[in-house]
């Protein structure tokens, strides 16, 4: 069987992503279309939240994708800091704009769901915090990355930067949990009493399957988009290589 | 299109930004896909000329 590592292979990877992407892209495209249209159009209104129950398609699967884009960053950067593999290193600069774009679609949609669910656009709540502090670290990573022109040096900083950014990403998943103010609701979808069918906790099915596809589809995107993304940085660490040495030669 | 009643404003609101970005996304992804593509092309077919 071959070994993960074989994949750290720039070439090996290409090739790989290569095959993989347009069926990817397809299934990313067709699931989310799925999800947030069977959502939008054809799940009831929520007998508190009215028709901004339609947001939860958009805002969960969104908030979930900018944490775990942050610690697939993490796992990344720890591959590069121990085995020093640069695909890795390069996985986890082209995961950024993603999760990135991802906690803006969170934090927008929850402040336009929270206005008319808490009267406020805003409010300084350990999770509302949290995830504009994660959203600050991966502006800083993005910077980070772009400020320093050796790519082994930007890769080591910008590993440390996100082991320090994942108390953040943690903090945004579990503050609900640490801290029991807020605005914010506790976890409602995957909490253990809703996913063991006690119908005290649970989200209605109603809800819960279209907002599954929906998930689905964000994660389906997220990998498509960091192997194109990280198929680019590849290619353009190769040309900066390349024009080096025509320089020096 | 299903009623949004009172909050039509902040459900569309959502659904726009929200598609508006991934959409800026997913092209900015593609169009900086091709283009380093094409450099690093150049920049090999060079190379081979030059030996």
């Amino acid at each position: 069987m071959a070994s993960i590592w074989e994949y750290a292979n720039p070439v090996k990877f290409i090739r790989t992503t290569d095959r993989l992407l347009p069926w990817l892209s397809a299934a990313a495209v067709v699931t989310l279309l799925v999800g947030l249209v069977w959502g939008f159009f054809f799940t009831p209104d929520d007998y508190r939240q009215g028709s901004t129950v339609k947001i939860i398609y958009l805002h969960v699967p969104a908030a979930l994708m900018a944490i775990n884009a942050w610690l697939m960053m993490l796992v990344a950067s720890l591959i590069w800091i121990v085995r020093r593999h640069h695909v890795s290193a390069l996985g986890a600069r082209a995961a950024a704009p993603v999760g990135a774009v991802m906690t803006v679609i969170a934090l927008v949609t929850g402040a336009l769901w929270g206005q008319p669910m808490w009267g406020t656009w805003w409010e300084w709540d350990p999770r509302l915090t949290s995830f504009l502090i994660l959203f600050l670290f991966y502006l800083g990573y993005m910077a980070l990355w772009a400020a320093i022109e050796d790519d082994d040096t930007a890769a080591d900083l910008t590993s440390i930067l996100c082991l320090v950014g994942s108390v953040f990403a943690i903090l945004s998943r579990y503050a609900v949990n640490f801290w029991n103010q807020g605005l914010h609701q506790g976890a409602s979808v995957m909490r253990a009493g809703a996913l063991a069918g006690d119908t005290e906790e649970r989200v209605s099915n109603v809800f819960a399957v279209p907002l599954f596809v929906s998930m689905a589809g964000f994660a389906l995107l997220f990998i498509a988009l960091v192997f194109l993304r990280t198929q680019t940085e590849i290619r353009a660490r190769r040309t900066r290589a390349l024009m080096a040495r025509e320089r020096m030669g | 299109m299903p009623d949004l009643g009172k909050y039509a404003d902040v459900v569309l609101s959502s659904y726009a930004v929200s598609i508006l970005l991934i959409v800026a996304l997913v092209g900015v992804s593609f169009w900086r896909a091709r283009r380093v593509k094409a450099e690093l092309d150049r920049v090999e077919t060079r190379g081979t000329r030059r030996g």
